[in-house]
């Protein structure tokens, strides 16, 4: 059945947020539907719509997909962001895969308990800037293209973007040892489609708050 | 660079097992360098070689590549068991992802501290019969297929093989209410290549014993 993506999760940043952003850089407009109770996820589960039981899940092209990596990978074939053969598609995916790792430990801050959120930021900022920057600014380097892949966009480069923006959020020089990614954040944030996301008012979701932590356990606990 | 891909990994199962699964399946050769102490780890990360200072790494096509879907993914579109389309291989990936939710849990729960180590289990057994193994039930039943996905050998059936011979490993039982994953289990475990890959003196590895434990905690340092 034809029609807009249609994603189902609570209203944030959670897992579904990489799929949000993967859309909306290859201009496809996409609606949601969000999860506030936890008698919607049961109703979800009832349904037989989950899979696992579990969301994220995009209703597209007749399938009622889940699993993050799964539907992102879906979207990058289909709208091409995916590398032109396997080869390119593998690097793509090695790329991906170690900013996923980041983004879960970016992820994992909020609901760290009080005495153990300064040394996980530590934590974050030691892996962000001893791990994941520099494997990147080494790619950029080795090949002098404007993309990390192919030499065009593909869901590597707007992954990177993704996190490189949400590591900002935790320490706002982070990219200070990194002068290509520096440029590289400024470029991919000026094409069309990724800078209309970037905007006030897109379905690009704020950061978790604290605060609306007990709304979000009490959905999926 | 053509040659066979190289693995580098512990001599346990861990992260690479669902790569020797799948490069057995496929009747790929493969050899392996074991990491045996913290020094070998160094050595690999001081040579540059991982891209992430992690492993799995496997020396493939000219290429040294890092994160297990990575390889993963490129070993089975290589070798023809991606399916034949994008929607295919949407439902390849899906029916991956749950494979490897489950066998996660299991090869964390060594590592479990002593008094959490039974509840865990318990948890094992109760995702993998009423969250995972349905799934895949149920999917055979509905289309009345031998395979999971087009009708054809695919990485989510190696994937499957080898999370139920695992599960079985936590409870023997396990499959007693799922009469098409036993017959499944039993039809893919005689596919030529798999079937050899079962034999003793293959390449697939034990379950992790207490001693490995201790050797991979002292390897990665946690």
């Amino acid at each position: 059945m034809s029609g807009k993506p249609k994603l189902h999760y609570f209203n944030g940043r959670g897992r579904m947020e990489s799929i949000r952003w993967l859309l909306a850089a290859a201009g496809v407009e996409f609606e949601e539907c969000f999860l506030e109770t936890k008698d919607d996820l049961t109703k979800l589960q009832k349904d037989g719509s989950l899979l696992f039981q579990q969301v994220p899940m995009v209703e597209i092209d007749g399938m009622k997909m889940v699993q993050t990596r799964a539907i992102l990978s879906y979207i990058a074939a289909k709208y091409n962001l995916y590398g032109k053969d396997l080869k390119e598609r593998a690097l793509i995916d090695m790329y991906v895969e170690g900013l996923l790792d980041l983004n879960e430990l970016l992820m994992a801050h909020v609901a760290q308990p009080a005495d153990k959120k300064e040394q996980h930021l530590a934590t974050i900022v030691d892996k962000a800037t001893n791990r994941y920057f520099p494997a990147f600014e080494k790619v950029l380097k080795d090949h002098g293209q404007e993309f990390l892949v192919g030499n065009r966009l593909s869901k590597a480069d707007v992954q990177l973007l993704e996190t490189i923006l949400m590591a900002e959020e935790y320490k706002a020089d982070i990219l200070a040892k990194f002068p290509l990614l520096q440029s590289f954040k400024a470029r991919i944030s000026n094409i069309p489609t990724i800078k209309k996301f970037l905007q006030p008012g897109s379905q690009r979701k704020p950061p978790l708050q604290e605060k609306d932590l007990p709304k979000v356990m009490k959905i999926f606990y | 660079m053509a040659g066979k891909p190289k693995l580098h990994y512990t001599k346990g199962r861990g992260k690479m097992e669902s790569i020797r699964w799948l490069l057995a399946a496929a009747g790929v050769e493969f050899e392996e360098e074991f990491i045996e102490t913290k020094e070998d780890l160094e050595k690999l990360r001081n040579d540059g070689v991982l891209m992430f200072q992690q492993v799995p790494m496997v020396e493939i096509d000219g290429m040294k590549m890092v994160q297990t879907r990575a390889i993963l993914s490129y070993i089975a579109a290589k070798y023809n068991l991606y399916g034949k389309d994008l929607k295919e291989r949407a439902w390849i990936d899906m029916y991956v992802e749950g494979t490897t939710d489950l066998m996660g849990m299991i090869m964390y729960h060594p590592f479990q501290p002593a008094d959490t180590k039974e509840k865990n289990l318990a948890l094992i057994i109760e995702r993998a019969t009423t969250r995972y193994f349905p799934v895949y039930e149920k999917a055979l039943k509905d289309h009345g297929h031998d395979y999971l996905v087009g009708n054809k050998l695919s990485w989510a059936d190696i994937h499957l093989l080898e999370a139920i011979l695992m599960a079985e490993e936590c409870k023997p039982d396990i499959l007693s209410a799922f009469p098409l994953l036993q017959a499944f289990k039993g039809r893919t475990s005689n596919i030529p290549t798999i079937k050899k890959f079962l034999q003793p003196g293959s390449q697939r590895k034990p379950q992790t014993d207490e001693k490995f434990v201790a050797t991979v905690r002292k390897i990665f340092n946690f």
